[in-house]
């Protein structure tokens, strides 16, 4: 028996715990744990159990997230619900960041020029007929919109379209669109609007007020006041 | 030193061949020496405008391709002492006949020798487009009030503000009729302005006379009775420096209808 275990097997309600050490070295890791998961495996009935695998603070490539899903799966009655690790590249961080900050620009976004944002946009100014705003989460626009918008567009169906003056040649929300009336009354449109896709997956305009309601998530802030 | 303005829209047929002829003929009315170039190769027409059509010896690409000098291919006007210049562009060739790089250097040679060098851009924003901006310090975007051309008008300055060490452009709003405006069938020059957020320099209002004189080959800038002509001479006043006031295009009696019919919409 070796003085310190590398994988420690706990049962919980929700099914087991595989804890992995994040010292030793990795082929020794895949052996122990093959090792262990064949006794386990002989114990227990047939029943499918879920498996929660925690690497701590060992980076795990997809590559081998792979390997350690293939091997547990050997076994025929676990499943593994997740890989848990406390590590992340540079990469992967600030492509998380990009996707959860909000980018702000200033300025009018002509016709024929497009501004795309991985995240949230903050648009201080206008977008004119022919410009086109595209963002992997929401837009607020804090002019008018005339062109188009597209939020959410890698497929994010909680995105919405803000925009002070909401005229918009077409608003598409994820895979969702919709196109404006054939015309405007520029002095009917008096407060501001958000597009969002309600429960019956249609893209609505409604005002701004609902917001608050429909998509609780968008406040960050904390706290009282 | 002097400065180069490019006169450029996106659409075709807004007027600016003869907002570059007007704006000359104004400048060197206003004793400044002045060079106009032609740059919409393969379709020239300010040598039409200015009525100099037939004093045409060399043009752009004979300069640009070093068979002559640049000086031996400018038109005197005849109608100045030595003040309007014309360069035409070439009539047998197309657009990619000449490079950015070569448009800049040929500009910068003029400069030497001119106040204001006016760059006739052509419509579209392809190579001829690249070729007239090129050697430019400013830029002048001429539209009319119609829903195609302020579209037009907008993309190119949204290419202008990318160029770098340009000034902001400014902008012309031409053919303005005025009853249409007030019937509603037209934007008005506060909406074009609004909507395309650049400095307004000029209006000039539509007026059978610019068509006249065109015709004639003579610029409605020498013109001092007609309208148009106040227009034009006005934006080269203000090119110059000077504030000169936007010609009213409505009488007073229409400013006080709108002023009720503004307060009737308050009121209600």
């Amino acid at each position: 028996m070796k003085q310190s275990q590398n994988v420690v097997i706990k049962g919980t309600k929700d099914g087991l715990t595989l804890q992995l050490n994040d010292k030793c070295a990795y082929n020794e890791l895949i052996e122990e744990l093959t090792e262990k998961l064949d006794a386990v495996t002989k114990k227990s009935e047939d029943a499918l159990i879920k498996v929660t695998v925690q690497v701590g603070n060992r980076y795990v490539t997809e590559e081998d997230k792979e390997t350690l899903r293939q091997l547990i799966r050997q076994r025929r009655h676990l499943i593994v619900e997740e890989i848990k690790s406390n590590v992340m590249t540079v990469n992967e961080a600030v492509q998380w960041k990009e996707e959860n900050e909000i980018v702000s620009y200033t300025g009018r976004i002509r016709s024929g020029q497009i501004l795309e944002v991985p995240g949230d946009l903050l648009l201080i100014g206008d977008v004119n007929p022919g410009g086109t705003v595209l963002a992997g989460g929401s837009i607020y626009v804090m002019g008018a919109l005339k062109g188009t918008a597209h939020a959410g567009c890698y497929g994010n169906d909680r995105a919405v379209i803000t925009a002070a003056k909401m005229m918009p040649t077409q608003l598409r929300i994820s895979s969702h669109l919709t196109r404006s009336p054939d015309r405007y009354d520029a002095e009917e449109i008096t407060e501001s609007e958000c597009a969002f896709i309600n429960e019956a997956e249609q893209l609505v305009i409604d005002r701004l007020q609902v917001l608050k309601y429909l998509r609780p998530d968008l406040s960050t802030f904390k706290g009282g006041f | 030193m002097g400065e180069a303005i490019v006169i450029t829209s996106g659409k075709g047929g807004v007027g600016k061949t003869t907002t570059t002829a007007n704006l000359g003929t104004a400048l060197a009315l206003q004793e400044k020496k002045v060079c106009l170039v032609d740059t919409d190769i393969g379709l020239r027409n300010l040598d039409v405008v200015m009525g100099l059509e037939n004093r045409i010896i060399y043009d752009l690409v004979d300069v640009v391709e070093e068979r002559c000098k640049t000086h031996q291919a400018l038109v005197k006007d005849k109608r100045f002492n030595d003040l309007l210049y014309l360069l035409p562009a070439a009539q047998t060739t197309d657009k990619s006949a000449v490079t950015p790089e070569q448009m800049k250097k040929l500009i910068d040679e003029l400069k030497q020798d001119y106040d204001y060098i006016l760059i006739d851009c052509p419509a579209g924003i392809e190579q001829g487009y690249k070729n007239a901006v090129a050697g430019a310090d400013r830029a002048i975007v001429v539209t009319t009030p119609e829903k195609s051309s302020v579209r037009d008008a907008d993309r190119v300055i949204g290419l202008l503000e990318k160029e770098e060490d340009m000034a902001p452009p400014k902008l012309v709003v031409n053919r303005i009729r005025n009853h249409m405006v007030k019937e509603g069938d037209m934007l008005d020059v506060d909406e074009v302005a609004s909507h395309l957020s650049i400095e307004l320099i000029g209006v000039v209002a539509d007026d059978e006379e610019v068509i006249k004189s065109s015709h004639n080959g003579e610029p409605v800038a020498h013109n001092p009775n007609s309208r148009a002509s106040i227009a034009y001479r006005n934006i080269a006043r203000r090119i110059l420096g000077e504030s000169v006031p936007l010609q009213q295009l409505d009488q007073e009696k229409e400013t006080f209808m709108k002023k009720i019919k503004r307060f009737i919409g308050m009121s209600r």
